[in-house]
């Protein structure tokens, strides 16, 4: 293979050191590192702006920050969560682990991989340079609908622009890195169907990026042109339509949803059977389910929309879609329970948050479910209801999957074990207060309470006060973590090749920690 | 040890709940639990099949949760577990396939006759036209000639905590939108600046208000009474401060209403002909500025950097007085600046010019007259 041998050469020059070994590497191992860290960064950015929003609603009234101020920080939070924590987190876990996992030396195109990541930091201190910009950062919601984010937004508003096309090229680049890596990287006789389920994951995740980031380029794209060079795009007064944002906008937004999701279920998948030490219960299923959520992820979009005066037919149809994809879904679900059904369990710190990431998942797809019936969505719509419900599925879903797979992984990143008593600590402090955080907010959201408020009537304010509470605890539980994660990569017990008992897979067999380079030569598989 | 440390922590959480609630009253948090059953058939309607999806899931989710919590207590090593080997069963995952799908057919057959009832607004009795403004909304009453706004009516100070907040914080408006019981009305809600969404949860519903678009929606109430709601889509700065208080009357006090409307509107075009002096113009416009304007150009007139124009010291509200009377009247188009002609009267228009001509330090001296503002519209 032509890749190997290149890579050979490269290997002559020693590894660099320093910052530039950083700033100039090709190395996929260090490459996922800096995604990682990137993604924690901005988790505790993020993180500190909803400890913000929930100080100003732990009492009715305005006490903190002006109403102004509290519209940018959802927005911020909202838009750093997604486009700053939650994606290159779950792409630097594909750098780390789709060569390991494949039995790659490398990612396909590892200079792409370099530019890729330094793209991130640029766009994120581009988007949060905003807050410090006269008139304010984006303050109309991270899904930024038009004409709020048009003709009635700060200046800002292009700054914010430029940095989603930057963090859109950074993406894109990802995953075209991802698809060929797994297309052409592959160990002998390591064939699609042997893949682990991260891998797949990854790669039917990638198609979805590729195919809806340019579609967001495009809605930003006509916000600009609307703002500055005289476009109507998304205004009625000059023959375009706001609705159409939205259109644009989901088209894009709900295939995002799954973007963050379906990786995770990836991990998910890993975890169990190592724990379970009983093989995953239906693997062509899982990849099958996966593929058809992929699918429907792009038929169903407009469930986002039922209130915007879609026509009856539209709203019917947009219904029965969403809801089907509940059977993929629980196919997942199923799956996983039928792995540890008769398995051997322990319950070390990764599987803990794993089956946490099944039971809290569940109950978020319940409410998604539940959304998409239209008649009902016309009282969950824009309410407290549905922050409960995209925080279960973001939260003790997407982010609970990250928090599992470092647990999981990092031995074998760090080569040292990380703390079982620290690391149950951390689990328990965070599944407790994350559910003193999230779940009263279905309350307050059924009880009529609408999101992006900074302000509410007296019948929300006991659960507001208890929600607060839980997003205090979660917030510092969060901050526990990085001093976990700093005391794992200083020292701790030395971590075996295969350092869980029921692991299976190519990244058991190198040593921990991994070395710089790996499969220089491409192991076998049977 | 750590199991022992873990209790107390999760004691002391505990017990600081339970505090807090007794503190609170549990009112508070048993009022607050679930969806409004509202006051009409279709708010019943979307409660019952809310309450049927709600059960359906918790039954589903508790039976998975079953077999879950089953199989972490028992196959689990330090029991002696000893893994099983299966796995791929076709005929498991056609069952577990179908099952679910079957289910979701049974949701989808309530659910269609529900849509199909809240998207019905033939054969409607009246139209009321309902528009979003940044931060309030204007009902026009297309049968009867009566058009107003509703502004929010709970006082500054109680929002920034120097009174106590009143009973209905929040939720409560200067002029609400009546309606007569026992008739179908359809709604025709549309937007003038950005996207709002009108909502009151008793009537099982919410609908966007989209600019350049109108949307429809139809409610018929069977009893008197008062009913609040809110802004439920994102609209900019004072998107929590924006209220809907709907009041249900019986046809006669109806019609009472509505006259007493058209009565008020005659009296206000009277009081346009009339004169005021100047301390009477400052504290009128200092009250009506109060309410309309220091929403975005604060109550000092500072406004908001970069975001809303500051009044004092500006160009406009020293200048010429021709241009201060003519961007109040009619806006600013393509900015949040709204065209205050049609929202309020020529007195309160020319009460508040003077007090932004002579407020924050402008000092102009300038008096303006209801009469210069109706020479104005």
């Amino acid at each position: 293979m032509s890749t190997a041998t290149t890579h050979d050469e490269h290997h002559d020059h020693g590894a660099p050191s320093g910052l530039m070994r950083w700033i100039t590497t090709t190395n996929h191992k260090d490459i996922g590192t800096l995604y990682l860290w990137f993604a924690f960064i901005m988790l505790l950015i993020g993180g500190a702006m909803a400890m913000v929003i929930r100080a100003e609603l732990f009492q009715p009234g305005l006490q903190v920050v002006d109403p102004h101020f509290f519209n940018t920080m959802t927005t911020m939070h909202g838009l750093i969560m997604v486009f700053g924590a939650i994606m290159p987190g779950m792409v630097g876990l594909a750098n780390w682990q789709i060569p390991l996992m494949i039995g790659a030396p490398d990612m396909a195109l590892p200079r792409m991989n370099n530019w890729s990541f330094w793209i991130l930091p640029f766009a994120g201190t581009m988007l949060l340079s905003t807050l410090f910009m006269e008139g304010g950062g984006p303050a109309f919601g991270w899904t930024f609908y038009a004409p709020l984010s048009t003709t009635f937004a700060p200046a800002s508003t292009d700054f914010f622009i430029f940095a989603v096309h930057m963090l859109g090229f950074s993406s894109i680049m990802g995953s075209i890195n991802i698809i060929a890596t797994v297309l052409n990287m592959r160990a002998p006789g390591m064939t699609l169907m042997k893949m682990p389920l991260f891998v797949w994951t990854w790669f039917i995740t990638a198609f979805l990026l590729i195919a809806v980031m340019p579609v967001l380029a495009g809605a930003v794209t006509m916000m600009l042109t609307d703002r500055n060079f005289g476009t109507s795009f998304f205004s009625a007064a000059g023959g375009g339509d706001p609705v159409l944002f939205q259109h644009v906008f989901w088209f894009f937004g709900h295939p995002e949803v799954y973007i963050m999701i379906l990786p995770a279920f990836g991990v998910i998948s890993e975890i169990i059977p190592t724990f379970a030490r009983k093989k995953l219960f239906g693997y062509s299923s899982m990849v099958y389910a996966t593929a058809s959520i992929a699918f429907l992820s792009f038929i169903v979009y407009a469930h986002h929309m039922f209130t915007t005066g879609m026509p009856v037919a539209g709203e019917l149809y947009f219904m029965y879609a969403t809801i089907m994809i509940a059977v993929p879904t629980a196919v997942k679900v199923f799956n996983w329970t039928a792995t540890m059904w008769k398995g051997s369990m322990t319950f070390e710190t990764p599987m803990l948050w794993a089956i946490a990431f099944v039971f809290l998942f569940t109950i978020g797809g319940f409410t998604g479910l539940m959304m998409g019936i239209a008649p009902a969505d016309m009282q969950y719509h824009d309410t407290y209801f549905i922050v409960a419900h995209f925080h279960y599925v973001l939260v003790t879903g997407a982010l609970f999957a990250m928090i599992g797979a470092f647990y999981y992984w990092m031995p074998k990143w760090s080569g040292h074990m990380v703390s079982e008593r620290l690391g149950k600590i951390h689990f328990w402090w965070s599944v407790i207060s994350v559910n003193v955080l999230f779940f009263p907010q279905h309350f307050i959201g059924l009880a009529g309470m609408p999101r992006r408020i900074p302000d509410y009537s007296l019948q929300f304010a006991d659960w507001n006060m208890v929600s607060s509470l839980g997003g205090f605890a979660f917030g510092l539980a969060q901050v526990f973590f990085l001093f976990i994660i700093i005391k794992t990569i200083r020292g701790g017990k030395a971590a075996t090749s295969q350092v869980w008992e029921g692991a299976h897979g190519l990244e058991w067999t190198v040593p921990s920690p991994a070395p710089y380079h790996t499969f220089e030569t491409a192991p076998e598989v049977r | 040890m750590f199991a022992k440390t873990l209790r107390r922590t999760l004691g002391v959480f505990l017990g600081a709940l339970i505090l807090l609630g007794a503190g609170n009253s549990f009112a508070g948090f048993s009022d607050t639990l679930n969806l409004r059953e509202g006051v009409t058939a279709i708010s019943n309607k979307v409660h019952d099949l809310h309450m049927l999806i709600f059960w359906i899931c918790v039954i589903a989710c508790l039976l998975v949760f079953a077999v879950l919590i089953y199989s972490i207590f028992t196959h689990r090593k330090s029991k002696g577990a000893v893994p099983a080997d299966f796995h791929e069963s076709t005929t498991v995952e056609i069952i577990w396939t179908t099952i679910p799908f079957l289910v979701l057919v049974a949701m989808a057959v309530p659910a269609t006759t529900t849509l199909l009832a809240i998207e019905d607004t033939r054969d409607s009795d009246m139209s009321i036209q309902i528009t979003g403004y940044q931060w309030k909304w204007k009902y026009d009453y297309l049968d009867e000639d009566i058009s107003f706004f509703s502004t929010l009516a709970t006082p500054r100070e109680q929002i920034e905590g120097t009174a106590e907040k009143g009973e209905h914080y929040l939720l409560e408006v200067d002029n609400p939108i009546v309606v007569p019981i026992n008739k179908k009305i359809r709604f025709l809600i549309t937007s003038n600046d950005v996207i709002h969404s009108w909502w009151v949860p008793d009537l099982g519903w919410k609908q966007d208000a989209v600019p350049g678009f109108i949307n429809d929606a139809w409610t018929e109430l069977s009893e008197p009474g008062l009913y609040r709601g809110k802004c439920a889509e994102l609209c900019g700065k004072d998107h929590g401060f924006m209220p809907i208080v709907l009041v249900a009357k019986t046809e006669e006090d109806y019609a009472a209403w509505v006259a007493e409307q058209k009565g008020a509107a005659a009296a206000a075009a009277d009081a346009a002909t009339q004169t005021l002096a100047m301390d009477e113009l400052m504290s009128k416009g200092e009250a009506a500025y109060n309410t309309n304007c220091a929403a975005c150009h604060q109550a000092n007139g500072a406004g908001i950097p970069g975001v809303f124009p500051a009044l004092a010291g500006s160009a406009i509200a020293t200048g010429e007085v021709g241009a201060h009377i003519d961007i109040v009247v009619h806006g600013k188009a393509g900015t949040a600046m709204q065209a205050f002609g049609e929202q309020l009267g020529a007195v309160d228009l020319a009460a508040i010019i003077t007090y932004e001509r002579n407020a924050f330090g402008n000092n102009t001296g300038d008096m303006v007259q209801p009469a210069d503002v109706v020479a104005a519209k």
